[in-house]
């Protein structure tokens, strides 16, 4: 395996994305609104909504609580509604987003990385490099892997500064990040990047267009979306033991899948769609 | 002395399209190959086929001896192809294209700027390396798309369509660049192009091809003796001669028919072969006859092209 080749095509390729500002105004403006705008949305809601509405919105709390592993529930214990309102919202509700959003920043990367070569007709060219197709194919996943997960970290910076300022009022100490965000951070974010950006690839090796595998990525977008709201929430609930598991079974998964991805692509199959 | 390319009984289909049907040739070191034909031909194709990144339906191909379907890495270390496009990154530099080209073809680190300062110098593109492509003309991209094939120093190199495109100016630059190319560096070049003054200028022998097939193959003068294998030749006399000597002539050994132009003091005279003209030009002279000029009618690769095309051969 050459990993000099594989970086070329990685760095050449994060090189053209820089150029092309369209690629770049949806990358910014998902982060802005998940760490700057939502987080000041609900550490800053208690100033404003009567306490007896938080009561209402929280109504069943209790029935939660009693409900969660000892160590989860022993974080809200003791704390005022609402305290419990804001680390409700920025710690449980808000998480899913932030494993979507990998997947956001790279389907531009990924839809783009075969087919915008086509449709710029530059693929030829890269096709007839020395490189294996394996290699090609892992530079190009890798391109659209690093900005996706390093924007993803750099909204977690900012979302965990916004929430302990947003909140110090309120909780008079920095207690943000939950000890479960820390493996959802470094463990299942870049696992989930992984696999949204392996099946992007691969579909954009497989069509004609950049649309066409844009709206394909977005299709998986919005079917994980549905899946991990529904989901995670609730391995968040069950403590940093289990998040730790189900990052492990997606980076299984995407072992798999990259693994039969390799498997199965042919530079020879893209160079008779040309 | 082994050829660098062996090519036999080649095919490729698509669906139920051939796009190669059956071919067979043979490339020698240092030569300029050319494959000539129109569009969808199935020269593209044999390009795609020789360097691995198509495998065959049918039939064997040896590059460098190594198996294109098998051993393609191998061989693409040791090709340079100029596709029909340039296909160079437009966002990016010239300085940055070659960068990376030169990066996939493995060349060491720290030869790789020298080598990519040199490329520029040589394709006059030094003043312009680190402007982005996107503001380069035609040409120049055509040369920059050189450059890259090139820049692994590649002993065997494929021209698709290499001035396709490109103003007449522009297309005799690069023409110039394509023959100093075999001539100084002794590379193997084979030329795949519709363009027939462009193959009768550069190609030491050309395959002419049609529907995937070959029609033809061999040297200018190998294809037009053995589509025509007798020759014309236009004498144009300085004074008019004896009246009788086309009579004469026609008597000579090897001589098929002669037609006097009596207006122009000429005749046409056809021989069985090339090697028939200084007899016939002796026979004159020695019957008085003053020439000022021996003009054997020389056939183009564009006669040979259309003869082929049309099924005269």
């Amino acid at each position: 395996m050459n990993w000099r080749s594989i970086w070329a095509i990685a760095r050449k390729d994060l090189k053209e994305v820089r150029q092309n500002k369209a690629a770049w105004g949806p990358a910014i403006a998902m982060p802005l609104i998940f760490a700057i705008v939502m987080p000041l949305l609900f550490t800053l809601a208690p100033r404003f909504i009567p306490v007896e509405d938080i009561q209402r919105e929280l109504g069943d709390m209790d029935v939660l609580l009693r409900n969660l592993p000892p160590a989860v529930s022993a974080i809200f214990i003791g704390l005022k509604l609402e305290q419990m309102f804001v680390l409700y919202m920025t710690s449980f509700m808000l998480a899913p987003l932030f494993l979507i959003m990998p997947l956001m920043f790279s389907s531009v990367v990924g839809a783009d990385s075969f087919v915008g070569e086509r449709e710029r007709k530059t693929m030829e060219a890269l096709l007839y490099a020395p490189t294996t197709d394996v290699e090609l194919f892992l530079g190009k996943v890798l391109a659209a892997v690093i900005p996706a997960i390093a924007l993803s970290w750099l909204t977690y910076l900012v979302y965990i500064i916004i929430v302990n300022v947003a909140s110090f009022e309120l909780f008079k100490r920095i207690w943000f990040p939950l000890p479960m965000w820390w493996p959802m951070m470094f463990w299942l974010t870049p696992a989930f990047a992984l696999l949204g950006i392996s099946a992007t690839v691969l579909i954009s090796s497989r069509v004609k267009t950049f649309m066409e595998a844009y709206q394909l990525t977005g299709s998986l977008v919005i079917l994980v979306l549905a899946l991990v709201i529904g989901q995670v929430t609730g391995v968040l609930f069950l403590g940093v033991g289990t998040v730790m598991l189900i990052g492990t079974l997606i980076w299984i998964v995407d072992a798999i899948l990259i693994y039969m991805s390799v498997r199965n692509f042919k530079r020879s199959a893209l160079i008779a769609k040309l | 002395m082994n050829p660098i390319i062996e090519v036999n009984n080649l095919q490729r289909t698509f669906g139920d399209h051939k796009a190669v049907d059956d071919i067979t040739f043979h490339v020698k070191p240092g030569e300029v190959f050319g494959l000539l034909g129109p569009n969808g031909a199935g020269k593209t194709t044999t390009v795609r086929l020789l360097n691995g990144i198509l495998p065959p339906s049918a039939g064997t191909a040896s590059v460098f001896g190594f198996d294109p379907t098998s051993q393609g890495e191998l061989i693409r270390r040791r090709t340079g192809v100029l596709t029909e496009t340039p296909a160079l990154y437009e966002r990016l530099t010239a300085r940055e294209n070659l960068e990376f080209f030169g990066t996939l073809q493995e060349i060491p680190e720290s030869d790789l700027k020298h080598r990519v300062d040199d490329m520029l110098e040589f394709f006059e593109l030094s003043s312009r390396g680190n402007d982005k492509v996107e503001t380069y003309s035609k040409g120049m991209k055509q040369r920059l798309a050189l450059a890259r094939a090139l820049i692994h120093k590649p002993p065997l190199l494929f021209l698709d369509e290499p001035t396709s495109g490109l103003d007449p100016e522009a297309a005799q630059q690069v023409n110039d660049l394509i023959a100093n190319l075999s001539h100084a560096n002794g590379q193997t070049v084979v030329l795949a192009t519709h363009n027939l003054l462009e193959a009768q200028r550069l190609c030491d022998r050309v395959a002419i091809m049609n529907e995937g097939r070959i029609l033809a193959m061999g040297s200018l003068n190998d294809l037009s003796r053995k589509l025509w294998p007798v020759t014309w030749v236009d004498i144009i006399f300085y004074k008019t001669p004896a009246e009788n000597i086309a009579e004469s002539l026609k008597a000579h050994r090897g001589v098929i028919q002669v037609t006097a132009d009596a207006q122009r003091d000429a005749l046409s005279v056809q021989v069985e072969s090339d090697e028939g003209i200084p007899d016939v030009v002796r026979h004159l002279v020695e019957h008085g006859a003053s020439i000022m000029k021996v003009n054997p009618r020389d056939y183009t690769l564009e006669d040979i092209y259309f003869a082929l095309q049309a099924g005269e051969a």
